[in-house]
């Protein structure tokens, strides 16, 4: 069973955090093993998952897109479709109901995309929390419309000026605010990385993906699949979709950004050319040099744009059960462009990532096989670079 | 015994505390570190903690946080730090602590940092990012090359936690005076007192205090709690003003010399 008591996946993960929130990471696993075994927690997350997120989300089978790839058939799990269009709502409404248990008052988070600040401001608004969300300036630039929806929600948004200016940064500076003021404030961490308890209780508000999708892949294809795709940056969809599916043989490939191309330097295929190092709290792969300074991470998804990723995914890697794969910010334009001409779906650019590299895999395989792609949200932020580019 | 222990002991025999001073190593050059460390030995200091800067440190305010930017900027990596100790050494039996974030001495190689550590003349290493129960690597590789490894105590940590920073740390305990990042600080935390006094009534080592501390006056208060006062961001601010540095730092860091060892 991973993670171990210590928060270890097999020698990732564990708590490389300041002294200060120790105790606070102690109180957040305990409050959540109780969460875990309560009934009524479980019957309020339902609740909200159901009639506020709208699950269970779909699971399409993109028709027109295998016709005209002449190969496997194509599955979308249509995470797209959620409150605040994508799946980051599964784990900020479990951690908004863990803070709420817990007696926090203030809630904040850090923020790539923004689909995870949207999520965060929603559930704070919808708890009556106070919020305050941190950004890479560099991704306020880019990503101004879920800026403003979260402006609109009650939210703080707050810039952040060092490094790189994007998801990493302003990981660094929800951490330091953190310290400073963690007896009051609870720290929704958005994807499946950080100390532990962190990557263990964000991957399970997730696996609801794969829950539902093992439940409707009998109902629809009759079968399991034969591989299921999911883009990768910290690694919270993927790790959603593919923890149901571990056991099972079905391949699963996690699809990390190539950026301008693996060999050029600028990309944030951390599993697939990083190394082992510790990073915002947790041992795992890292972007870094060789003085061990923690590299730029480049991407046109600000959602896959870190240099850090989920232990459990640098755990799965090395155990060979999860194969990571690369794709470039060309490829990723191609496959949001070839969804929305072929189905009139619009996705994310980080889920763009993994629409092309199911695109490549499909043509290879025969009509008998599924691929189930993870659509992890849905594009209407990219638009402006989107516009900009094609 | 290190040179640590010798400097508590032989300060505690004349009934004085410990001022150590914080530098980040390479802000504004290597060069100007070196002749910044004997400026601050000259004006009183008693431990050099020198700062090893890192792409992401989650434990520093703005202060710290430039100064590592500028110092990487500079070209300056851990290779180089410890050739300029090295030379250091030559000069000064200053007691020299690290202060470095977990990932630059892993990705180094911990057997090879540490024996670098000895080789150079460095007495201890502070990883803010490196808590006690992760630290078995460390330990085991500091402990065989007479490198103390020192633990940060919080605010916020429970008693049965500090015991175990007491335990593990060797050299002196590292009390965080405050709840929050390092940088410069108005006023002291309320419950330090009380704090500081139940560090002592569990633990024969020293205890230092840091994060916030910023002038003389707070110096002093500190002095009579704990054996040492931990000063940084105050100083790494006179150093990014670029002004005179060398007989600015003199007068502030002579100024709290004062003010911790008294009279």
């Amino acid at each position: 069973m991973v993670p171990d008591k210590r928060g270890y996946y097999n020698g990732f993960g564990g708590k490389f955090v300041p002294e200060t929130v120790m105790a606070a990471l102690s109180e957040l696993e305990k409050a959540y093993a109780d969460a875990r075994a309560s009934a009524s927690f479980k019957k309020q997350l339902n609740y909200y998952l159901k009639e506020y997120a709208g699950r269970p989300t779909g699971l399409y089978f993109a028709e027109r897109l295998t016709d005209k790839l002449r190969g496997a058939r194509i599955y979308l799990k249509r995470e797209d479709l959620l409150h605040t269009g994508a799946h980051k709502i599964n784990n900020t409404i479990g951690q908004a109901l863990l803070a709420v248990r817990m007696g926090k008052k203030k809630v904040i988070a850090e923020t790539g995309a923004g689909q995870h600040g949207v999520a965060t401001a929603t559930v704070a608004a919808l708890f009556g929390l106070k919020c305050e969300i941190f950004m890479g300036d560099e991704d306020i630039k880019r990503q101004a419309i879920n800026v403003f929806k979260m402006r609109i929600l009650g939210a703080k948004v707050t810039a952040v000026h060092s490094g790189s200016k994007t998801l990493k940064d302003a990981m660094n500076e929800a951490m330091r605010n953190w310290v400073t003021n963690v007896r009051d404030t609870y720290y929704v961490i958005g994807s499946v990385a950080g100390p532990h308890p962190y990557p263990m209780i964000v991957r399970d508000f997730q696996t609801v993906i794969g829950r539902e999708t093992r439940r409707q892949a009998m109902e629809k294809i009759g079968s399991l699949p034969d591989c299921i795709v999911a883009c990768v940056g910290g690694g919270s969809n993927a790790m959603g979709i593919f923890y149901s599916f571990l056991k099972d043989k079905v391949k699963l490939i996690g699809v990390e950004a190539a950026g301008l191309g693996l060999g050029t330097g600028h990309h944030a295929a951390t599993l697939c050319r990083g190394s082992v190092g510790a990073l915002h709290g947790s041992m795992s792969y890292i972007l870094q040099d060789r003085d061990g300074q923690i590299g730029i991470a480049h991407s046109i998804s600000a959602g896959l744009d870190y240099p850090g990723v989920g232990p459990e995914h640098a755990y799965l890697r090395d155990a060979g059960r999860v194969s990571y794969v690369a794709v470039t910010d060309k490829e990723a334009l191609d496959g949001f462009r070839m969804l929305a001409e072929l189905e009139g779906i619009m996705p994310a650019l980080e889920s763009s990532h993994a629409i092309a590299y199911a695109a490549r895999l499909a043509k290879r395989l025969r009509r008998t096989k599924s691929i189930i792609v993870c659509l992890s949200g849905r594009g209407d932020k990219d638009i402006d670079i989107v516009r900009n580019v094609l | 015994m290190n040179r640590i222990d010798k400097k508590v002991r032989a300060l505690r025999a004349r009934r004085k505390k410990a001022f150590i001073a914080y530098i980040t190593a390479g802000d504004p050059s290597l060069l100007m570190t070196g002749r910044i460390a004997m400026a601050l030995e000259d004006a009183g200091v008693d431990i050099l903690e020198l700062g090893i800067p890192f792409s992401d440190p989650i434990a520093d305010g703005p202060t710290i946080q430039e100064a590592s930017g500028r110092a990487l900027k500079g070209g300056v990596t851990l290779h180089k730090i410890f050739n300029m100790v090295k030379g250091l050494r030559k000069k000064s039996e200053m007691p020299i602590v690290f202060m470095t974030y977990y990932n630059p001495i892993l990705r180094y190689g911990l057997s090879e940092f540490f024996k670098k550590c000895r080789d150079a003349g460095v007495d201890g290493v502070i990883v803010p990012d490196l808590p006690c129960e992760e630290a078995s690597e460390v330990k085991r590789y500091a402990r065989p090359n007479g490198i103390d490894t020192i633990f940060l105590a919080a605010p916020t940590s429970p008693s049965g936690r500090i015991r175990q920073i007491a335990l593990s740390s060797r050299g002196f305990i590292y009390y965080v005076s405050l709840t929050g990042v390092t940088g410069a600080r108005r006023d002291l935390a309320a419950d330090i007192a009380p704090k500081i006094r139940f560090i002592k009534s569990i633990t024969d080592k020293p205890v230092m205090v840091g994060f916030g501390v910023s002038n003389a006056k707070q110096a002093a208060r500190v002095a009579g709690l704990a054996d040492g006062v931990i000063v940084g961001s105050a100083i790494v601010k006179i150093i990014g003003a670029k002004k005179n540095i060398l007989p600015a730092v003199s007068r502030f860091a002579g100024s709290i010399a004062r003010a911790v060892h008294g009279g």
